[in-house]
């Protein structure tokens, strides 16, 4: 119970990390992606859109290669400041921001293109500056939208768990999530623990996505 | 519409009509188990071998759970003695055995001579395969406990699911060192090799045996077969493995 209660807390742990990360470049890249003009953008949301359809072992694989020890990113972070990512609970944050980015990103690239253009322009002309422009309309009117796409990625970045395996191995109390420590267990044959452990998996998703429909109200009470 | 149907109708009768011959094996016999089979086939046309490789413990739980497996061939006594109720009688044999050795990535510097030299601070991570699921962490556990490392030890360990993994660790130069078997660091030679050969409290044998509930228990035997004959013998050889 209690090595239960441990990968539980970590998977939360790596996912809210997860979370926080993707709402920031999400948002970032979302509002780019929504309003900037500029050669390359198909592409762009191209490569960033696809953690979505890719195998996560894939993923798994490209990360490993680019911040695994002799990896390019990898070894100058080892150099440089003596950072090594590779089975760090860090690293599993890494895989599970990189998995769920795009969920953050879909939602907050939609909902700043439902954002009326001459609101902003309003703004604009009434000498608010670009970034309170952004502050103060872009971003209080499509919130919802981005607040759902960031529920989902930490419902996703709980889930995690083919790149996770291959970037933060699977060691218990450290890197050893949820997800990965039910494929342990069947692997080991323990039935008995994977029991406890899909049971607690499941109770915690179905709270998150109570708590999801709680934290964005519906289309018709937020309209009134 | 109707194309597709002919396709998947004949798709379907092929599947049924080959006798396929599915063997599930450990980890550390991927490349020489991939050997075999072609050589089987070669001299049983018609038949065709699936194989499926895991931790030997993984297999296991997949034959409890009425995984359609003909013949099972571990990387320990201990997960073979788990499967005993879904064994043909008389079918389990001895035949290979392996050596447990402390593998390096190629161009380490580290001077490994002994176990003890595993304690150095420079030995920051060391890799096998998880103790429970996996025969190589088994016998690395075995070797350590009884010269009394363990315990300082195990802290440094980054568990694989499959020591095939924890090659890979190695080879990455994820990890400063690892244990895993003599024939993973052959099948890697470029990129790893043997500091030293590790003592194991029991010797290192591969049992294979029949699966009594399997949906081609005449295909299971005659691999099997295969496997204990002086053919299937020297491809073993080949790749580092040992008499029984």
């Amino acid at each position: 119970m209690d090595a239960a209660l441990i990968a539980l807390g970590l998977s939360l742990k790596v996912a809210l990390w997860a979370t926080v990360i993707d709402l920031v470049l999400g948002v970032g890249f979302g509002y780019l992606l929504a309003r900037g003009r500029f050669p390359g953008r198909d592409v762009l949301d191209a490569v960033l859109t696809l953690p979505m359809v890719m195998p996560p072992t894939v993923l798994g694989y490209y990360l490993l290669v680019l911040i695994g020890r002799n990896g390019p990113i990898g070894h100058w972070l080892q150099q440089h400041f003596g950072i090594n990512l590779i089975f760090t609970w860090q690293g599993a944050v890494i895989a599970a921001a990189v998995v769920a980015f795009p969920l953050v990103l879909k939602g907050a690239r939609s909902a700043f293109e439902a954002v009326d253009v001459q609101l902003e322009q309003a703004a604009h002309v009434l000498g608010v500056s670009p970034l309170g422009v952004f502050l103060r309309v872009s971003l209080p009117l499509a919130w919802r939208g981005v607040l759902a796409g960031t529920l989902l990625a930490f419902a996703r970045s709980m889930g995690e768990f083919g790149a996770t395996l291959m970037v933060a191995g699977s060691i218990p109390g450290k890197t050893q999530t949820l997800s990965i420590a039910v494929y342990e267990a069947v692997q080991a044959g323990q039935d008995d623990t994977a029991n406890l452990l899909v049971m607690i998996t499941s109770l915690t998703c179905v709270i998150v996505l109570v708590a999801a429909n709680r934290l964005v109200p519906n289309r018709a009470q937020g309209a009134a | 519409m109707k194309r597709i149907a002919a396709v998947l109708l004949i798709c379907a009768a092929g599947a049924a009509s080959a006798a396929e011959i599915t063997v599930s094996a450990a980890a550390s016999l991927s490349n020489a188990f991939r050997e075999a089979a072609a050589a089987f086939e070669a001299a049983h046309p018609g038949d065709r071998v699936l194989l499926n490789f895991a931790a030997s413990d993984a297999l296991v739980a997949q034959i409890a759970k009425g995984a359609p497996v003909d013949v099972f061939a571990s990387a320990d006594q201990e997960s073979m003695d788990r499967a005993r109720p879904h064994l043909a009688p008389g079918s389990r044999r001895d035949f290979a055995s392996n050596r447990l050795v402390v593998a390096v990535p190629f161009g380490s510097k580290l001077d490994l001579r002994t176990l003890t030299d595993l304690r150095q601070p420079a030995v920051q991570r060391l890799t096998t395969g998880n103790p429970a699921s996996v025969p190589v962490g088994r016998y690395t556990k075995g070797a350590l406990e009884k010269v009394a490392l363990w315990g300082e030890l195990e802290p440094k360990f980054v568990f694989g699911t499959n020591v095939r993994q924890s090659l890979d660790y190695i080879a990455r130069g994820e990890v400063e060192a690892g244990l895993v078997y003599q024939t993973d660091v052959a099948s890697q030679a470029e990129k790893v090799r043997t500091a030293m050969v590790v003592p194991t409290t029991t010797p290192i044998t591969y049992p294979l045996a029949v699966i009594k509930n399997g949906p081609n228990p005449a295909g299971g035997r005659a691999f099997a077969e295969f496997i204990l004959s002086p053919g299937g013998q020297s491809i073993l050889a080949r790749f580092g493995f040992g008499k029984p």
